[in-house]
């Protein structure tokens, strides 16, 4: 394991970061989730994957690529969906909610669908994105698959059906995920604020 | 930017190119939620809206009502005509009264310009102008600038032309500030009667012949004829401003490029414009009254995110 440290620039102090996967071990995971997925959802005729705006994205964008040109899925469903206005911290954060962009241009109904996200944390976007789905007909089922599940810091009674990688994490910790896309690496790392 | 640089949407006036943008950022989004199935989002729930309309309006209230509502918050209406306005209480009181049932947020639209920024120094409560006179009425001004940027893109350079009665206009003021804002240019054009002395003084290029005006311009906006604001006769005979400032399709077929031709409604249909124009896709005036949903649910939306729960 890597350890070293930095100047985070938006918060001005001291954070020391922990590698908890690297590539290798990242794309390993994003293997197997894409095998899971496969083995519940047969030919994903009637699946439809949706990502969490906004870091959601990246990794259904990854699993769309290994189920399309790896396992050669075909008519995979995909959408993006942004939970903004669905969130209950409206009015109750100092920093105001900016939305997203929600991309899904089909109807839920009857649908298994799976919600995507990087890291499963408190819970309450789940929560979010479960009220707005129902925005776009009733599902069939819902499935929850998340990178990173924290654990002991649930807000509420919600567990992922597909899990990357198990996380323990006190609160002042902050796990960030990186990808190639966005940051130029594959990676997760374990953030930990020392003056906090 | 997340957030408005004001707490009360008075007037384009006081508003921030960078907020024009912010709200126009968030209608896009609030734009693809009133396209859904099910069009209602609980972002408000926990606020309620009073809607205080002391002038006649029926596509406004509408508007605002449809969007508090599908934002999910708490709406109660409010007409001049059966208040205790007639029964001599004062503006100041009546708002009172009503924010006194724990109203978070006033919508309002009055006959006196300046309404709203003397009720924001008189009460506490977040306000909206939904139009005050012949001043300003910023949501019609915001879902305008959107119109014509979903239309023709960034508005910086475009050409718009305003043309009708200027002078009773509160959608003319709140027009030219916003479109100048955004880095439009914009000329007001209508007979010298119905244009404001000094209006050169804003920035705005003055023409009062109606072709010129339309060749110049990316966007006409044809304002309506407010005939119940017109103490004195204006112009001779309607028959004659429709042939002056009238726009039909020969008019603009007879342009070398095709405009985009707009009108906040309600429409005097073979006055300022003629059926087979409104009715034309060079129109996009029942696109205005979509994003009109759009557009104050931002408006709402970014006014109520400054409410912090513990101003409650």
């Amino acid at each position: 394991m890597r350890q070293n440290m930095y100047l985070c620039p938006n918060q001005q102090s001291l954070m020391s970061q922990k590698l908890l996967l690297d590539a290798t071990a990242l794309h390993l995971i994003l293997n197997r989730l894409a095998c899971q997925l496969i083995e519940n959802h047969d030919s994903f005729e009637n699946t439809a994957l949706i990502g969490l705006q906004p870091r959601g994205s990246y990794l259904l964008k990854r699993l769309e690529q290994l189920l399309t040109q790896e396992y050669k899925i075909k008519n995979l469903q995909t959408g993006l969906l942004d939970i903004t206005f669905y969130r209950d911290d409206f009015r109750r954060n100092d920093e105001p909610l900016k939305a997203n962009s929600t991309e899904i241009d089909f109807l839920v109904e009857n649908k298994k669908v799976v919600i995507v996200d990087d890291v499963l944390y408190t819970g309450r976007s789940i929560r979010a994105a479960l009220t707005a789905l129902q925005s776009f007909g009733r599902p069939q089922s819902i499935e929850l698959l998340t990178l990173i599940d924290r654990r002991f810091s649930r807000h509420l009674p919600i567990q992922p059906d597909y899990n990357g990688r198990q996380v323990d994490a006190i609160n002042n910790q902050k796990v960030k995920v990186m990808w190639q896309e966005n940051t130029g690496e594959d990676a997760v790392y374990l953030l930990k604020n020392d003056n906090a | 930017m997340s957030e408005l640089s004001v707490d009360n949407v008075l007037g384009i006036k006081y508003l921030t190119p960078e907020d024009i943008q912010l709200i126009h950022r968030t209608a896009d989004q609030f734009k693809e939620v009133i396209n859904r199935p099910i069009k209602k989002v609980p972002s408000l729930r926990d606020i309620t809206i009073a809607n205080l309309f002391f002038e006649n309006s029926t596509r406004t209230k509408l508007s605002f009502e449809l969007a508090e509502k599908r934002l999910s918050a708490d709406v109660i209406n409010f007409s001049a005509a059966q208040s205790s306005v007639k029964k001599g209480e004062t503006l100041v009181d009546t708002v009172n009264n009503i924010l006194a049932m724990k109203v978070d947020l006033v919508v309002m639209r009055h006959p006196n310009p300046g309404a709203g920024v003397f009720l924001s120094k008189h009460v506490n409560a977040r306000i909206v102008n939904a139009g005050d006179g012949a001043h300003e009425h910023p949501t019609q001004a915001l879902l305008d600038a959107y119109s014509i940027r979903e239309k023709l893109g960034d508005l910086s350079g475009k050409k718009v032309v305003i043309v009708g009665d200027i002078l009773h206009s509160r959608v003319a003021l709140s027009n030219i500030y916003c479109l100048q804002k955004l880095g439009a240019e914009v000329m007001v054009c209508g007979p010298a009667t119905l244009l404001p002395k000094h209006i050169a003084s804003l920035g705005v290029k003055v023409e009062l012949n109606l072709r010129k005006a339309l060749e110049w311009c990316d966007v006409a906006n044809m304002l309506r004829v407010q005939n119940e604001r017109m103490d004195i006769s204006y112009f001779p005979s309607v028959r004659e401003y429709v042939q002056q400032y009238g726009v039909n399709r020969e008019l603009l077929d007879s342009l070398d490029k095709e405009i985009v031709i707009m009108h906040p409604g309600p429409i005097n249909r073979g006055v300022e414009i003629t059926s087979d124009v409104a009715d034309s896709d060079q129109a996009i005036i029942l696109n205005q009254v979509e994003n009109g949903v759009a557009i104050r649910m931002a408006v709402l939306y970014l006014v109520a995110a400054k409410i912090r729960r513990n101003d409650q």
